[in-house]
């Protein structure tokens, strides 16, 4: 081996301390880099293939009923490859192991073989007879919830009829890999799942034999979805439909999409952060060992190594390190990739997952690394080349202090250790920058993930305990008479009773448009309240519509503009309404006025959609039985199972997050500071052996590298804070979608927690070097030269 | 010179060895001495004879293998590293070979980082003054010149007002004119504090200055000389 490359080696062992912190940091980028690409790439490559092979369709539409004559004259449509029509509605569960309500969602079978759309996936059992009336396929979730296998019963109220059906097999469709049940907030396969019947058994429940009320199209490739989505929409508007959307605006679909964005907003900011630390780190690390080893340089030169030869030799240096993060990040990247993949496992229902290990992924992750190290080493590489062995032999000239800040010194009051310790950190001030930085990054690393936690309390706490405050929703199967609300008021248990209308339609501003749902409630609602920005209520206007802010910014419209409003059930009528206010809303679009207001825009009776309901505690069991059997109702929200259910699935990954997030923000902070005060040790242990010599105590003398370490992590805090609360606003903006808004709120305990996490990685790394400092050789340091 | 010189160090016996893998290497064999206060001794003797080993015992800056050492009535040999360094804080000034000055530090604040940890300092302008440096006490280290530095280093060893003052080689990187100064510089020192002085050097033409001189070799004292008459440092010449 050549001797050189022999110095790497024992470089290596001898500052392996310092190499392994640069390395963790560097494995950090990697395997951020590796898990949010390879996450990504898995999870749209596995929703590709799946969408592929199943025939997920491309256009949705519900309609009241239309006739399955019409679907001749839709797959007329121009672009159209394929049609289906379906039939898909809400029953209500009935298990005798839950009390609490549940829905289902009931969809007729796919037909048409291998040609059909949004197949299924049978995971176990068959599928049903065609002819049977009671035999049912459910979602592999909601079997798993429950507990159910092929040969189980099933009983669900359909249409205001109990029917027991039999479980013959259990499947996942393209269709719900992420299955939200309606009105709520994450999935929870106890509560709702999906059952596929044959046509025929659903045609009967609903009365719609020869008729349809869903339809799904798969486009022709390059054709264009929003012309045949218009077509669709004319030719389905005269039999109730109700507005037909794109992928774009499926539920499952757009979950993972935005699933997909969060994961495209983690690799933009996370690995470039380590990288760029790495990069730092490597060139303070390089530049100090290319000091210490000045002599051996002009030596080298001297016997006739060329300065590229040398140059290479700390650039291999800087590799070894490199592919030692390397081989670390991916390890760590492929294993919490898998970890991930667990997640998404339990989240969406693929029926199988292609956890990409495309070697790209891997390449790219290493080169990018290895490449943002060697950025790192060319400064001290440069110098190399720009040293003549004849100076580089000589001791170099040593550092030049100057005397400033007089007046800080007399401010602080600072002794002479003070002055040492100030001195020293501004005879290097990029080296006290890039300490600064790197640690602040670590803060921030932290702000910009914790804030997250407190802002998804707040939107339950805004959610829950200033808007929704009812305990329990009850949908109609269809709009019903306002009396109706007496009927819902007389159920066992409900102390208060609230009517709201819901009509779906199209409000659009300018060119721009979105499908909402316009809410219809009492003048001064008080189970169901909407909120304007400062959370306070907002009366419902008479005349105009209130637009949550999520859809107000959508449409580019403001408190008094006018948008259009094309209803989309009922008279379909469309009207132009003045915007009379913005309000708050977190999760999905928001449309809403006064109740009889919008029926009488609407051209409608005085017609309900649902009630939302204040319940006795006590009468819950009771009143969730008498709702599940009223013939009226759709389906039922109970607000607390909601909650619950949120905040579970959020306790379920909290800790993972916060161990991770935490784990790299403490690999940061270490790896900085950790170098930071071995060069500080390094460059000033003469000086700390003198004074010890000189009478002062190990713990004054390790006190001077702790409290300049401490001026680095303390300046560091606010420069941390203000930073991630800058990553934190744009990762709002790069969250948010047509689904959900998270508020962006920060507290005081986030900043808190962040600089207490980052402290206390900085201490252990910093009293990691007590030993070095305690173990100064006082004797050594008096017989020889610097 | 005080007119009933106590003894400031005593040492019995003192040992040390060093282990460097199977190998034992006997730095002391057995050295016996004892110095009075204010005296002013140099230690002469060639490289590995001991006397620098010698000399960082008695300093406190290292610990006996076997033999004991005190100074005044408090053994040094039974201190341990807490004591020590509370001794080297309060009783003894160093002086080395290559200075150690901090060299963020002015003059001054040299001088002061050592008048901030002793229980009865002097003025740093007044050590400064002794050293003949109160026009340059703004100067960082490396805007003096090597006897510059020494007599910042000399300046700082006595600010505290030590009982002894512990130069190993103050003049070694030193030219002679420089070296003089130096000189001049510990015995005025010596003088009008009156801290025990010992001197390590390699050039026999210094133990002139002194009021006795050690010759150490191979671990031992071998020669003792007691000098009737000092001479002045200016007096000598190498």
């Amino acid at each position: 081996m050549a001797p050189l490359r022999r110095k790497v080696l024992r470089d290596l062992v001898r500052l392996w301390a310092q190499a392994l912190a640069i390395a963790l940091v560097l494995a950090a980028g990697v395997a951020t880099l590796v898990l949010g690409n390879g996450a990504a790439s898995s999870l749209t490559d596995t929703r590709e293939r799946y969408y592929e092979t199943y025939r997920f369709a491309d256009v949705f539409a519900d309609v009241k009923r239309a006739p399955l004559a019409l679907m001749a004259e839709i797959r007329g449509i121009d672009g159209v490859l394929s049609a289906a029509a379906r039939i898909v509605k809400l029953g209500l569960l009935d298990l005798p192991d839950m009390a609490e309500p549940g829905t289902i969602m009931l969809v007729s079978l796919p037909e048409g073989g291998s040609g059909a759309l949004n197949r299924l996936h049978l995971k176990a059992g068959r599928m049903p007879d065609p002819q049977s009336l009671h035999e049912v396929v459910v979602s592999e979730g909601f079997a798993a919830a429950h507990r159910l296998r092929p040969g189980a019963a099933l009983g669900v109220v359909m249409n205001g009829q109990r029917r027991d059906l039999v479980i013959t097999g259990i499947a996942l469709s393209p269709e719900f890999i992420y299955a939200l049940g309606p009105g709520e907030m994450m999935p929870d396969p106890r509560r709702f799942g999906i059952a596929w019947l044959p046509r025929a058994s659903l045609a009967a429940a609903y009365d719609l034999e020869g008729a349809f009320s869903n339809v799904v199209l798969k486009l022709a490739p390059g054709a264009s979805a929003d012309r045949v989505i218009d077509k669709l929409d004319h030719m389905l508007a005269p039999y109730g439909g109700a507005g037909a959307t794109g992928r774009a605006d499926q539920v499952s679909h757009a979950f993972l999409d935005a699933e997909l964005k969060q994961l495209d907003a983690m690799v933009k900011v996370l690995p470039p952060i380590f990288l760029l630390i790495a990069a730092m780190l490597v060139n303070m690390t390089l530049s100090r060992l290319v000091t210490l080893e000045r002599e051996q340089i002009g030596l080298l030169k001297a016997i006739g190594y060329s300065s590229r030869a040398i140059g290479q030799h700390y650039v291999e240096f800087v590799l070894a390190i490199a592919i030692l993060g390397i081989g670390l990040g991916s390890l760590v990247g492929a294993w919490l990739g898998a970890g991930l993949a667990g997640l998404y496992a339990r989240f969406f229902s693929f029926p199988f997952l292609v956890f990409t290990r495309d070697p790209q992924i891997y390449v790219i992750a290493a080169l990018i690394t290895a490449g943002a190290a060697v950025t790192g080493a060319l400064w001290s590489v440069r110098t190399i080349a720009a040293l003549p062995p004849a100076v580089a032999m000589a001791p170099p000239a040593p550092p030049v202090y100057r005397a400033r800040l007089r007046s800080i010194r007399h401010l602080l009051a600072l002794r002479q250790t003070g002055v040492m310790v100030a001195r020293h950190l501004f005879r290097w001030p990029m080296r006290t920058v890039s300490g600064v930085f790197g640690v602040a990054m670590s803060v921030a690393v932290l702000v910009a993930s914790l804030w997250s936690f407190g802002s998804i309390d707040h939107m339950i706490d805004v959610t829950f305990s200033r808007s929704e405050r009812h305990d329990a929703m009850v949908v109609f199967g269809t709009a019903e008479p306002m009396r109706a609300v007496y009927d819902a008021a007389r159920l066992p248990g409900v102390m208060q009773a609230e009517t709201f209308r819901s009509i779906p339609a199209r409000i659009s501003h300018k060119a721009l448009s979105r499908r909402v749902s316009v809410m219809g409630r009492p003048e001064t609602p008080q189970l169901s309240r909407v909120l304007a920005p400062d959370l306070r209520p907002m009366a419902m206007p008479e005349a105009g519509l209130l637009l949550s802010e999520a859809l107000a910014e959508t449409l580019r419209a403001r408190p008094g503009d006018r948008v259009t409003v094309e209803f989309l059930d009922g008279a379909r009528r469309s009207v132009s309404l003045p915007v009379s206010g913005i309000s708050l809303g977190y999760v999905g679009l928001g449309a809403a006025m006064e109740l009889s207001a919008l029926n009488r825009v609407a051209g409608e009776g005085p017609v309900i959609s649902g009630v939302t309901l204040m319940l006795d505690e006590t009468q819950k069991a009771a009143f969730y039985a008498a709702a599940k059997a009223a013939p009226g109702t759709g389906f039922v929200t109970v607000t607390a199972l909601t909650v619950a259910r949120f905040r579970e699935t959020l306790a379920e990954n909290i800790t993972i997050m916060i161990t991770v997030f935490v784990g790299l923000a403490s690999i940061i902070a270490i790896g900085v500071v950790y170098n930071f005060a071995r060069i500080a040790l390094s460059e000033q242990g003469r000086e700390l052996a003198s004074l010890r010599v000189l009478g002062f105590t190990r713990a004054e003398v390790s006190g001077i590298v702790l409290r300049e370490l401490a001026a680095i992590v303390l300046l560091a805090q606010p420069l941390g804070w203000l930073i991630g609360y800058g990553i934190a606003v744009g990762m709002v903006a790069a969250f948010s979608s047509d689904l959900y808004r998270v508020p962006f709120v920060i507290g005081r305990e986030v900043y808190a927690t962040a600089s207490l996490v980052v402290c206390a990685a900085a201490l252990a790394s910093a009293l990691s070097i007590r030993g070095r400092i305690n173990n100064l050789d006082m004797i050594e340091v008096l017989k020889t030269r610097e | 010179m005080a007119p009933d010189p106590t003894p400031v160090f005593r040492a019995k016996g003192l040992t040390k060895v060093y282990r460097s893998g199977a190998q034992e290497v006997h730095a002391l064999r057995g050295v016996d001495f004892t110095a009075r206060q204010g005296e002013f001794i140099v230690i002469l003797g060639p490289s590995g004879s001991g006397k620098s080993t010698f000399l960082n015992i008695v300093g406190g800056l290292d610990t006996a293998s076997a033999g004991q050492a005190w100074f005044g009535q408090d053994e040094l040999t039974a201190m341990d590293e807490r004591g020590l360094t509370r001794y080297r804080r309060n009783h003894v000034g160093f002086v080395f070979q290559f200075y150690n000055l901090v060299p963020s530090l002015t003059a001054r604040e040299n001088v002061a980082l050592v008048t901030e940890i002793a229980p009865r300092p002097m003025p740093v302008e007044k050590a400064l003054a002794l050293v003949g440096l109160s026009e340059r006490a703004d100067h960082f280290p490396a805007q003096l010149s090597g006897g510059e530095q020494q007599r910042v280093a000399i300046a700082r060893a006595i600010a505290k007002n030590p009982e002894v003052l512990l130069c190993d080689e103050p003049t070694g990187a030193l030219d002679s004119a420089t070296g003089i100064r130096v000189l001049e510089a510990l015995t005025e020192v010596n003088r009008s504090v009156g801290a025990t002085t010992l001197v390590i050097t390699h050039n026999a033409a210094i133990r002139e200055i002194a009021d006795r001189v050690l010759r150490f070799a191979d671990g031992r004292i071998v020669e003792e000389t007691v000098n009737t008459l000092r001479k002045a440092p200016s007096e000598v010449s190498w």
